[in-house]
């Protein structure tokens, strides 16, 4: 950032100037184009909860908890998996649109403003993040129906901890949406990556029952850590979550870990210039 | 280019108008050279490049589900713009443009004459001392193409404003104070319209005949007289074009469907350096009216 143009008015005011106000803006547009957008809610939040639903009754028999919590229930077992769901699908709905839109739209006059380029990938990511986040605390105040008791303690650490994971999630699909030259390519990653990534966190099944290389999957995969605090948070003390699923802690450290890396290769990403593909 | 100025980039689709227009821009890196706009270099300095244009997309960058006037605000905050200012600058940027009355319509169902006047107060609102605008007039009706140059010569006129415009279109070319040509990435021509157009000198007799090349082979044969032939009609460049004419009419009895005769037009220029016209096929219903 040059000093030369700028009056002498410090540096509080270029910051607000070419960092939180552009930010701000950029995260208020994503909230608006959202609610503009019926079928985007509906499809985001309908889908998990039918997964959900159908999945959670028709495995009710079938689930016995081999290496599950004990006395938990697959509707209950599944309830945080269908939370990352929503989480995940929004994440991927806000993202897409930053393929079109920096080749003939909006972005583009983003990319040339004299902007801090910081703030096209944060307020995008805190949009899509805000969205996610919304989304998944509408299915968490469902909470009490597949009887899990929250305390006020519960229900903010189950917030934050979702937060984090929406965070990352939005900053992996501007990653891969940011080096994407159609909306078709990035529905194949979509399938072949992010769509394993979660059936691969412990969301759909515990990792104590899976095979072996399908274990070691499921240890490498970020998701997994944000699931498993999102577990630990859910189920009262006295509930066991299961073998194989990583402490609280660790889990935290993993997937907060997850979310700055990711934004670094985002913001990295973005300040360079368009590559010769769109010239 | 000069300050208060309107300078065109003429140059046929794929001729590397584009391409500048992103390096100047900021949003490309040159492969070799340098591009500086108000002594600020664009590759070094792309901050202080930024903080003094205003961009204008072939593709309008507006968000279709915001409202003209939510449009504005975005921009206006992305420029430092804010509060009472934002607001009043709104208000006289969509006034300029007479889109006041739009400005709480939903950006999808304006057409797309009433997006590129958005677009154009868009990029003005922060009053840049250079607009930049990249095929401004492509997809306008011939109304909307005049209203968008009136603005932006208003602009030149009552603020000094600079302009850049890229077009594969003589009638804008014909409104730019300078025009560049460029064809494949190489500059072929500078100049005003009026000095390009005396560049070529005399007259332009155009052809219409059924065999194109035929006719053109022996017009240079007979008559010693370079000929080209252009988009199926043969044309002969020559000083008082009138008296060439019935000699042709002689000289090749029924040969001739069609003739005309008239003074150099910015793209007799444009094949008199390059040896083909100026688009080859796809935009012909675009340039007839122009």
């Amino acid at each position: 950032m040059s000093s030369e143009t700028n009056p002498p008015t410090g540096a509080p005011t270029r910051a607000m100037d070419t960092l939180i106000r552009p930010t701000y803006t950029l995260w208020w547009r994503e909230i608006v184009r959202f609610y503009r957008q019926r079928s985007r809610i509906v499809g985001a939040l309908a889908t998990p909860i039918l997964f959900w639903i159908l999945l959670g009754s028709g495995f009710a028999e079938t689930f016995r908890a081999d290496g599950g919590p004990d006395g938990v229930s697959y509707a209950e077992y599944f309830y945080p998996g269908a939370m990352t769901m929503v989480v995940l699908f929004t994440a991927i709905f806000s993202t897409i649109s930053v393929i079109e839109d920096r080749k003939e739209g909006f972005l583009q006059a983003v990319l040339v403003a004299p902007v801090a380029r910081s703030t096209v990938v944060l307020g995008k990511i805190l949009g899509g993040a805000t969205l996610a986040l919304g989304q998944a605390l509408l299915l968490l105040i469902a909470a009490p129906l597949v009887g899990l008791d929250l305390g006020m303690g519960d229900f903010v650490a189950v917030t934050v901890i979702l937060a984090i994971i929406a965070f990352g999630l939005t900053t992996l699909g501007f990653m891969i949406a940011w080096r994407m030259d159609s909306t078709q390519g990035f529905h194949a990653i979509m399938n072949l990556v992010l769509i394993p990534m979660w059936l691969l966190s412990g969301a759909f099944f515990p990792a104590a029952g899976a095979s072996g290389w399908l274990r070691v999957l499921m240890t490498l995969n970020p998701l997994t850590y944000g699931m498993a605090a999102l577990r630990r948070c859910l189920y009262p003390a006295g509930v066991t979550v299961g073998p194989d699923v990583p402490g609280l802690a660790f889990a935290l450290v993993v997937t907060v870990g997850f979310a700055v890396v990711a934004f670094l290769i985002a913001r990295a990403q973005a300040s360079r210039p368009l590559d010769v593909g769109l010239a | 280019m000069g300050r208060g100025e309107i300078f065109g980039l003429l140059g046929p689709n794929g001729g590397g108008k584009t391409t500048l227009f992103r390096i100047l821009t900021t949003l490309l890196h040159p492969t070799d050279g340098r591009a500086s706009i108000g002594g600020h270099d664009v590759v070094n300095r792309p901050q202080d490049v930024r903080r003094q244009i205003g961009v204008v997309f072939q593709a309008p960058s507006l968000d279709v589900k915001l409202s003209v006037k939510e449009n504005m605000i975005h921009q206006g905050h992305l420029h430092g713009l804010h509060g009472r200012t934002l607001e009043e600058r709104i208000l006289e940027m969509l006034g300029r443009v007479n889109m006041n009355e739009r400005a709480d319509d939903i950006v999808e169902t304006l057409s797309g004459g009433m997006r590129r006047r958005v677009d154009l107060a868009k990029g003005l609102m922060h009053r840049p001392d250079l607009v930049l605008l990249d095929e401004p007039t492509t997809g306008l009706d011939p109304g909307a193409r005049r209203d968008l140059w009136s603005y932006v010569t208003n602009a030149r006129d009552r603020d000094g404003l600079s302009a850049l415009i890229t077009t594969h279109l003589m009638g804008d070319a014909e409104r730019c104070d300078r025009l560049l040509i460029i064809d494949r990435g190489e500059i072929v021509a500078l100049g005003t319209p009026d000095s390009l157009r005396e560049s070529v000198g005399g007259d332009v007799i155009v052809a219409q005949t059924r065999n194109p090349e035929g006719l053109a082979a022996e017009i240079q044969q007979k008559l010693d007289q370079r000929a080209d032939v252009v988009d199926d009609t043969v044309r002969v460049r020559r000083p008082r074009g009138h008296e060439f004419v019935p000699l042709l009419f002689e000289t090749f009895p029924g040969r001739i469907d069609a003739l005309s005769v008239g003074k150099p037009t910015l793209e007799d220029v444009f094949i008199q350096h390059t040896g083909h016209r100026l688009w080859e096929e796809a935009d012909h219903s675009e340039t007839r009216d122009a």
